[in-house]
């Protein structure tokens, strides 16, 4: 099964390589990815911004039954990340034992390689976390 | 609107049914939903069927004429509904509408999935299609992981115990194997739970409901018609349905089903009741964390305060509010597009009295909750053996 990733990727590659997201000029609150409109206030005047590439962890787990893709990676941590600017993010907490990580924990972005596309063998990369130390 | 009774219902044994078919799944409900109603093929008029992803699964989309082929009532409308987890508890809602507003007379509607035919990586990826796929599945988030950070997170702030998510699991296999329908029908206990592998963590197998095949039918009859079929017509006197975020990460609070309670709302209004006159309820337990959310958002216990309503032994089949007599998505199964449907069937078969070993006694008005994904939508029916 091959899945048409690789125009996605480049649609997301900004945010994905740059954490992007967009800041409400109403209510002032950011949101990860790109909107047209402040899922908090309705207001459709939003600016694009670079979000804060650091924070903390929010909530995590550690995931042990992989999807697609995956199977030889082993378990891996992901958490929600409530970055410093307010604004939250999915992503993958890496470099350190999961049994050290904690809700509350800093951390910030680092940008690694996600996976590989399935036969063509596109490496594709994003955001991950890690402590900071 | 003008009031609609169901008065037919069937279901398929749910778990891995190598030698059945998605096409069959559906169609074995269906006719037993329309013997049960004791109407003719000929009288429905609609159809309406919630199905996540055949498309994926099994490589088959456009099911809406293909079951109404398969059913010998090639013409009429048939309709495939979409919301995930939530897709037939969302088919039930607007084929009620349908019939509600004089659209139709008679409508048979139903869910149906068959998961099992691929791996259960493949089974994964294809579930977090439910999630955000470009912001959250990308970076490897699975199904299960959503609720553990759900699970994490209300540990966290409430306290809530390993042993009370336990305590779900431990309730829904018993009354799953009260119910022979159900994909498992073993008795466990917490230590069964405890030891199980880890998924995604702090969630373990038992925490989790299987991949299961399965379909469920319903058919439902504006009042006058349905009175003329059935002497126990079970009316439908609430719905509700609410969306919230697609990402979970865009909550300002993950520890609150917030569309449930949302939906719940909707609902208990126009039935103009409260949660403390439910008699029993099918909550959306995909995972044990999920049930005791439910729980919250449903009204039956305070924020925070699920993990001790499960302790307290409240919504045992013999306590205040029984939840998941059916053994719930986790021990009945949960073939996803056909979940929300089959909590009614469970519901009907409660509120008629025909619930077997795992009746609750005396049960007059029932509660359905159902979910598409971290929750993003989901659907709330109160049913009624008693007309209003
Ligand atoms: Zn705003």
């Amino acid at each position: 099964m091959s899945s048409p990733r690789s125009p996605r990727i480049w649609q997301l590659k900004d945010i994905r390589y740059r954490l992007l997201g967009v800041e409400c000029n109403k209510c002032n609150k950011r949101f990860l990815g790109k909107r047209l409109v402040c899922p908090s206030c309705g207001s459709r005047d939003l600016k694009i911004v670079e979000l804060s590439r650091t924070g903390k962890i929010y909530s995590y787990t550690v995931v042990h039954t992989p999807p697609r893709g995956r199977e030889n990676y082993g378990p891996y941590i992901i958490a929600i990340i409530e970055l410093d600017d307010g604004a939250r993010a999915t992503g993958e907490v890496v470099d350190v034992d999961p049994s050290e990580v904690e809700i509350g924990m800093k951390v910030e972005m680092v940008f690694r390689r996600i996976g590989e596309e399935d036969r063509a063998g596109i490496i594709y990369y994003g955001y991950k976390f890690r402590p900071i130390l | 609107m003008r009031n609609v009774a169901i008065i037919g219902v069937g279901i398929t044994k749910f778990g891995e049914l190598w030698d059945k078919q998605l096409r069959d799944l559906f169609i074995d409900a269906s006719l037993e939903a329309i013997k049960d109603a004791k109407v003719d093929l000929k009288d429905i008029q609609a159809i309406y069927i919630g199905n996540m992803s055949a498309g994926e699964w099994v490589e088959q989309e456009h099911i809406g004429p293909l079951m109404a082929d398969y059913l010998g009532v090639r013409g009429i409308p048939s309709y495939r509904v979409e919301s995930a987890c939530a897709s037939s508890g969302i088919a039930f809602k607007l084929a009620y509408e349908a019939v509600a507003t004089g659209l139709y007379d008679l409508v048979l509607v139903g869910g149906v999935e068959k998961m099992t035919d691929v791996s259960t990586e493949e089974s994964t990826h294809h579930l977090a299609s439910a999630a955000d796929r470009e912001y959250e599945a990308f970076f490897g988030v699975t199904f299960p992981s959503l609720y553990a950070l759900m699970a994490r997170r209300h540990m966290y702030e409430y306290g809530t115990t390993r042993e009370q998510l336990a305590l779900v699991a431990v309730k829904n296999h018993r009354n799953g194997s009260l119910n022979p329908k159900a994909h498992f029908r073993n008795v466990i206990n917490i230590d069964t739970v405890l030891n199980s592998p880890i998924v995604a963590d702090p969630l373990r197998l038992f925490d989790c409901s299987p991949i299961s095949d399965g379909a469920s039918a319903i058919v439902i009859a504006s009042e006058d018609i349905a009175r003329k079929y059935s002497d126990t017509p079970i009316y439908i006197i609430g719905s509700g349905f609410a969306t919230d975020t697609i990402a979970l990460h865009d909550r300002s609070d993950i520890t609150f089903l917030w569309a449930t309670a949302e939906a719940a709302k909707k609902a208990y209004k126009m039935a103009d009741i409260e949660p403390n006159d439910i008699d029993v309820a099918e909550v959306h337990d995909c995972f044990t964390i999920a049930e005791i959310m439910a729980y919250e958002a449903l009204g039956f216990a305070e924020r925070g305060e699920g993990g001790k309503l499960i302790e307290e032994g409240v919504t045992e089949l013999d306590g205040k509010i029984p939840v998941n007599p059916s053994g719930g998505l986790k021990a009945k199964g949960h073939p996803v597009g056909a979940t929300g449907t089959a909590q009614i069937v469970e519901l009907t078969l409660q509120l008629r009295g025909e619930a077997g070993k795992r009746q609750v006694q005396g049960a007059e008005i029932g509660l359905a909750h159902n979910m598409g994904g971290s929750g993003s939508s989901a659907v709330v029916h109160i049913l009624s053996r008693v007309r209003r």
